[in-house]
């Protein structure tokens, strides 16, 4: 297990770090990785779309499942990484270096709800996962 | 593989290892109003020497006609090695299989059957098979939606097969897309960008784009796939497979080809039957594979190294994804489909090409012979492949009967769906016909224009 103190995280295994200029970046957790195994797919939503928080906004496919990736916090997607969409072991490689998009939050106080690295962790192995 | 049920014994020893005590256990959950054991309506069973009688009786009263229907469905001549392999044990199974250790076989029967159509396409990615026509065009109609993300409106000209927009209908309308029709010329039978000035500046999911197109008319593709494009919605080309070894291929329509490509796989070795089983085909670029249904099968290599088959991208399929699958599709026409890679390996792209040149050739015989009947008439200007739309002086209902009495099933009436173009009817024309048919058409709609007429003045 890997949980950056830095990071907030939901149950549904995303990582979300608010930026200095007040974007939120979006990721999914070593955990989550881990499940999936070897990832050959990343869909990431358009720039410009809005979600509302828990919405589905991407999918992250590997060798054995599709999973839906469901947005942390609300608001309007302002970045993707590309590099995904052609390199998506980065994943496996860094999960908290391999960022999937950036939203403009539209309400910064829902990060306030998300988990933190010692909360993620129990959860985790709550679940026996 | 082989499929063999059961024993009793078998049941109960499986019964006893998970400690259920009878089948009807194991839909408990399934409310006691909701399983229904009778069927009142359900007839008790015939025995084998009863049903043949009875399927003999029957198909005795169809009798031996000469067809000249087409409408979607078309008789082709099918070598008699096609159905002789097809039904050997080693293939005669509807699955697909899902097992590569024990279906390579099959497995590479079907990877050829989709480079086939790939070829034939011209685009980059197939699967192993749909329903049939009318389902794998909704289901590029689903696939055009999931791409496109932000619209679910789709452009549906009226010169697509009234039956597959039926069939989409059904299966899109509740998923909240909007299937919107567009008209087409009365003199040329085709769609025309004019007609879809109405639609630019809206935002479309797609265009589906007919080839040929209902009437047996061949679309202007190149401007409508670049009308799509220039308007942001994906191009999907409905296309009849046999055509495809003369006119362009949706792949090379326009600027950078269609997106998806969808049709009817009956006419590459399935024989005419009510309801089917035919096939469908799907094709698309290689940037929209992951949205495309169904089984893919690709081609890998195993633990030594050595090449082998595999069904491969299924992670987003219904046995993985669940509800949130990219569709339902299974089990589908896997033998319907081995019988078609045989047929199209048989004859070749050569033989293919001859196929497609003589059904347009005979049309064109035909029509020069019914060109002298007084009253009768192309209905359309624009080029035709196997198929044209011809106006008659009577109703075509009452001239297409008098013709059946004749043993001519001369055409598909089209005042149903299309009223607008009166006394028409859709006559197609195959490789299987000859001079001798085509004389033989053309008297007996001489004689019964006249019967038709005599009666009703």
């Amino acid at each position: 297990m890997n949980s950056p103190a830095d990071l907030k995280y939901s149950d549904s295994h995303e990582w979300a770090r608010l930026e200095n200029d007040g974007s939120v970046t979006v990721g999914i957790t070593w955990h989550a990785q881990h499940l999936l195994g070897d990832l050959v797919y990343v869909e990431n939503p358009s720039v410009g779309k809005e979600f509302s928080k828990g919405a589905e906004c991407g999918v992250v496919e590997s060798v054995k499942a599709a999973s839906d990736i469901y947005c942390p916090v609300s608001g309007a997607v302002v970045a993707v990484n590309e590099e995904l969409s052609s390199s998506p072991e980065k994943i496996n490689q860094d999960p908290y270096a391999a960022w999937m998009f950036k939203l403009k939050p539209s309400n910064p106080a829902e990060l306030k709800d998300l988990l933190d690295a010692a909360q993620y962790e129990k959860l985790v192995a709550e679940n026996g996962q | 593989m082989p499929f063999i049920p059961h024993t009793e014994a078998e049941v109960q020893a499986m019964l006893e290892s998970i400690g259920v005590s009878s089948i009807e256990d194991l839909f408990q959950e399934i409310p006691a109003k909701l399983r229904q054991i009778r069927l009142d309506e359900v007839p008790s069973g015939m025995s084998e020497m009863e049903i043949m009688r009875l399927m003999q009786e029957r198909a005795e009263i169809n009798g031996r006609s000469l067809s000249f229907l087409g409408a979607g469905a078309y008789e082709h001549h099918i070598p008699a090695a096609v159905w002789e392999i097809a039904t050997r044990g080693e293939f005669y199974s509807a699955y697909t299989p899902y097992q590569a250790e024990a279906s390579q076989g099959t497995l590479q029967v079907l990877y050829e059957y989709q480079t086939m159509i790939a070829s034939l396409t011209g685009l980059d990615a197939t699967n192993a098979s749909l329903y049939d026509g009318a389902s794998a065009l909704a289901e590029a109609v689903l696939m055009a939606v999931r791409l496109h993300k932000s619209s679910r409106r789709v452009l549906m000209p009226r010169t697509v097969n009234p039956i597959y927009r039926d069939v989409v209908r059904s299966i899109v309308t509740n998923q909240a897309i909007e299937l919107i029709e567009v008209p087409y010329g009365l003199e040329t039978g085709t769609t025309s960008t004019e007609w879809l000035e109405p639609f630019e500046g809206s935002d479309l999911a797609a265009l589906v784009i007919p080839q040929p197109n209902f009437f047996g008319v061949l679309e202007p593709v190149d401007a409508l796939t670049r009308w799509a494009q220039a308007h942001g919605a994906l191009s999907i080309g409905v296309v009849n497979p046999v055509a495809l070894a003369l006119v362009r291929p949706p792949g090379q329509w326009g600027d950078s080809g269609a997106d998806i490509a969808v049709g009817e796989g009956q006419p590459l070795g399935v024989p005419l039957a009510a309801g089917g089983p035919y096939f469908g085909f799907i094709a698309c670029k290689q940037a929209h594979v992951r949205q495309m249904p169904g089984r893919i099968v690709g081609r890998t290599l195993d633990a030594t190294g050595k090449p082998g088959f595999t069904l491969t991208l299924q992670a987003r399929e219904q046995h993985i994804r669940r509800s949130k699958a990219t569709s339902n599709i299974c089990t589908n026409q896997g033998l319907a489909v081995t019988a078609a890679t045989i047929h199209m390996a048989l004859l070749g792209p050569h033989g293919l090409r001859s196929v497609a040149a003589h059904c347009h050739a005979n049309l064109l015989s035909l029509l020069a012979r019914l060109d002298k009947l007084k009253g009768v008439a192309r209905r359309f200007s624009a080029p035709v492949f196997h198929e044209a739309v011809l106006s008659l002086p009577a109703a075509a209902a009452d001239i297409l009967a008098e013709m059946r009495i004749g043993g001519i099933l001369a055409g598909f009436d089209l005042s149903e769906h299309y009223p607008e173009l009166g006394a028409a009817v859709l006559t197609c024309v195959t490789e299987t016909k000859t001079a001798s048919d085509f004389d033989r058409y053309t008297h007996s709609l001489e004689r019964a224009i006249s019967n038709v007429l005599t009666i009703t003045t």
